[in-house]
């Protein structure tokens, strides 16, 4: 391949990098912050508790300023993948192109409608029916993750498909195994669980904010006290899942969790690298220093913490004995530090939400301003963790952009020049930039003790029918 | 029937049902910096569209979703080829999108004003696009003989397609103002009408030039004979001419069931103009792309023909019952901006 042709895939890859993690910073706010005023509004509505109104309408700002900048940046994700692929698109479109179609016809017009409905509707709807808008709305969104993770999933282990003899493109032939994919199912809970930590730890952060100002205490010590309910079994089923997770990927994926490991050679039991300085290039495969958990990746791998894990440089051979020559091993370096830096966050923000509990439990949660201010700056980990997570997912995947079918190099838009690339990246970054900035105002704004009035507490328009 | 035929109809109807509901959507944007007097009736305007704006936008991803699906090597060639002018369009839909969100949580008259612009701009930009987009489908943009697209982004402007633009923009301006015949009431209805009388001659007669002009090119640059692509732009020419007489006759709910069925006839005609190709290829018409070659096998379509039979129709009812929710008249005297704008210097920042 020519060092120009790479450069353009480079770029349309970087591109399609930057704008889906992106979308992915505010999606998992949305998914996860809904329920929560879902349950917000449901208890306002059992107890007729001002107070649990008061939080609907403050957490449900917040929820309304991050989904828009959500649904923006989503119908860039749906057109890159025409725009910047379209050979993958020609190759996948009669599998791939079936959820994402699904998603909008079926998920994603529920939540945008439902949602229209309720930000409009708090006057114009009986409290009962008013309720049930923002349940169907995070049905939606709940359900639009489904559709995706379904279409992602079916790039890392595709399952109900054909080749086409005379295309060569992939045909699919039971949608049902599309649906039900192992790795789609796990992928999604995985995901969904993020959703919620997404939405607990923001929580707790904001109400944590509100304890270090004064503000307000009574009032968010019920919301603190319900971000705890949820993040606490969240964060550790997280631990667990992410954990089951591993072993699908082990499954479909060998190579990605070679890699994730810096494991060079076939082991059995194998011990877990917590840390290590060295050993990420074909060059260099021992690291000059490393802390290793005996037999732990055995279990995380296989389940069985005698379970054989397959090594980069036998997996090389066996893949070039398959598909030809070439290189078949993502980043070593990027894919074992994201791992890390996921995992590791993810037992953090347990820790934060165990503790939290505790101090509440002691009722010392609106005093303790160590914890306040801890629990403010853990705003930042579930960020963190889910972009360390995609970026593990899909440069894991690499070179490869449909597991074994499609290689990367072989699926952009042969008709978009490097300089329309260079150009749009540029775009997108410079909108993006201005969207974040935007964004993390209005949120500070809102979040704020001293925040403005949304327009559910401004006088109602009089309506006339 | 043939699934292929069926999706190639379902996909001009999903374009149509975007066009129709989103279109009024762009026009009380396009209409935002003339029409309103103060920052109230700004506020009603965006009232009269902010609860289904974003169920009318789906309307698109799902076009664009179902062509993914149905049709995957029209989606690549039309996605990439076109690459420039989505870029543009995405940066529309973006600046648009948050404006509605963000608009109102700042109080200062200038914040409002760039909301108030950039939803006017995005508006109308997405609006121009979509009409020189959808008329190079069938005027023909060059293609190679392995389908991909061989053209550049001058390639999307022709006096055809520029012109399919502005027809465009003026009828979805037309639409938005007897949409808002509907919504408002007070003097901000007034301000409504006389828009709506002062447009509704310029896009008829647009539109109509627009409709014509695109029988000439079905037949001379897609191969087509006068029928059948006449009747959707016979049809949708009397649609305009009675949209601009109920207009002048005050009837608001006739006139805009009229420009409603004007988007929908201008998609009608590009796609019956279209059939049976997807993507006319020029100067080399044998490599234009067509519905059988581009459709996806019989599975995937047999399997969303029944996801698109089942959820449809549910979506319809949902939509619509959203819009009887959102029935009632809005006015100027009934919202309440913050006090900080409503002052002698607020109330004109836009303006």
């Amino acid at each position: 391949m020519s060092p120009l042709a790479s450069t353009t895939v480079d770029l349309a890859r970087i591109q399609f990098a930057t704008t889906s993690i992106y979308h992915f910073l505010f999606v998992p706010l949305t998914l996860g912050l809904g329920p929560l005023v879902a349950i917000m509004q449901t208890l306002w509505y059992r107890s007729g508790d001002e107070a649990w109104l008061r939080l609907t309408r403050f957490f449900g700002t917040l929820l309304l300023i991050n989904f828009a900048i959500g649904v923006a940046t989503g119908l860039v994700q749906e057109f890159e993948f025409g725009m910047n692929w379209s050979e993958y698109s020609k190759f996948v479109g009669n599998v791939f192109g079936a959820p994402l179609a699904i998603e909008g016809l079926a998920a994603f017009m529920l939540e945008s409608t439902f949602l229209g409905l309720w930000i409009f509707g708090w006057n114009r709807l009986s409290p009962r029916l008013h309720l049930a808008t923002i349940w169907i709305a995070v049905l939606g969104s709940w359900l639009s993750g489904y559709f995706i993770l379904v279409a992602n999933s079916w790039m890392q282990h595709p399952v109900g498909y054909t080749l086409d003899r005379q295309t060569g493109e992939a045909h699919l032939t039971s949608v049902w195994d599309l649906l039900s994919n192992g790795f789609a199912l796990r992928a999604y809970l995985h995901t969904m669980l993020a959703g919620l930590i997404f939405g607990s730890i923001v929580m707790l952060g904001v109400c944590c904010w509100h304890f270090l100002r004064g503000h307000d205490v009574e009032l968010f010590r019920r919301a603190a006290k319900l971000a705890l309910i949820v993040a606490v079994p969240v964060t550790l089923l997280q631990l667990v899942v992410g954990n089951r997770f591993g072993e699908a990927v082990t499954s479909a994926q060998a190579m990605k969790i070679a890699a994730s490991e810096a494991q060079w050679n076939t082991c059995q039991p194998c011990g877990f690298s917590a840390f290590q300085i060295g050993g990420f290039t074909e060059d260099d495969q021992t690291p000059a220093f490393s802390i290793t958990i005996p037999r732990v990746l055995s279990y995380m791998a296989t389940g069985s913490f005698d379970g054989q894990v397959q090594g980069l440089n036998q997996l090389q051979a066996q893949e070039q004995s398959k598909y030809g020559a070439g290189n078949y091993m993502p980043n070593v370096r990027v894919i074992y530090w994201s791992m890390r830096v996921m995992a590791y966050t993810g037992v953090l923000m347990f820790l934060v939400a165990a503790v939290g509990a505790w101090l509440y439990r002691k009722r010392k949660l609106e005093t303790a301003r160590w914890f306040q201010w801890t629990a403010l700056v853990a705003i930042a980990f579930p960020y963190i963790a889910a972009t360390a997570g995609w970026i593990l997912t899909e440069m894991g995947r690499q070179p490869w952009i449909v597991q074994d079918l499609l290689k990367t190099d072989q699926a952009n838009s042969p008709s978009v020049s490097t300089a329309w690339i260079a150009f749009s990246l540029t775009v997108f970054i410079s909108l993006y930039v201005i969207l974040g900035v935007v964004d993390f105002v209005l949120m500070r704004r809102y979040a704020r003790p001293d925040r403005p009035p949304t327009r559910e507490e401004l006088p109602e328009p009089v309506v006339t029918y | 029937m043939d699934l292929q035929i069926f999706w190639f109809i379902l996909i001009t109807v999903l374009w149509s049902g975007y066009f129709l509901l989103e279109g009024f959507d762009f026009g009380v944007g396009m209409l935002l910096p003339f029409v309103p007097r103060n920052e109230s009736e700004r506020g009603a305007m965006f009232e009269s569209i902010g609860p289904v704006w974003d169920g009318n936008e789906v309307w698109l991803v799902v076009a664009g979703g179902a062509t993914f699906a149905a049709f995957p090597a029209w989606y690549a060639t039309m996605f990439s080829g076109f690459y420039l002018a989505l870029l543009l369009l995405l940066f529309f839909l973006i600046i648009r999108v948050v404006s509605f969100e963000w608009r109102e949580k700042g109080e200062s008259p200038r914040w409002r004003a760039v909301w108030l612009w950039a939803n006017a701009i995005g508006s109308t930009g997405i609006a121009l696009i979509w009409g020189i987009g959808l008329a190079s489908l069938i005027h023909g943009v060059p293609i190679e003989a392995n389908g991909d697209y061989g053209g550049n982004f001058v390639d999307l402007f022709t006096p055809y397609t520029v012109f399919a633009g502005i027809a465009f923009v003026l009828l979805f301006a037309f639409h938005g103002a007897s949409y808002l015949g509907l919504r408002t009431s007070g003097d901000l209805l007034e301000g409504v009408g006389s828009a709506a009388r002062r447009l509704a001659l310029p896009a008829a007669i647009v539109g109509a030039a627009f409709l014509i002009w695109t029988i000439v090119v079905a037949i001379d640059r897609n191969d087509k004979d006068v029928f059948p692509v006449v009747v959707p732009a016979a049809l949708g020419i009397a649609v305009l001419a009675l949209a601009v007489g109920f207009v002048l006759a005050g009837r608001s709910g006739l006139a805009f069931t009229m420009t409603a069925l004007a988007a929908v006839a201008f998609v009608a005609t590009l796609f019956t103009g279209l059939y049976p190709r997807v993507m006319v290829s020029s100067p080399n018409f044998a490599n234009s792309l067509d519905v059988s070659g581009a459709a996806s096998a019989h599975y995937t379509l047999a399997v969303m023909t029944v996801v698109a039979l089942i959820v449809t129709p549910i979506v319809l009812l949902y939509q619509s019952w959203t819009y009887y929710v959102f029935r009632a008249r809005i006015s100027g005297e009934e919202i309440h901006p913050p006090e900080a704008l409503t002052g002698p210097t607020g109330g004109s920042a836009a303006s």
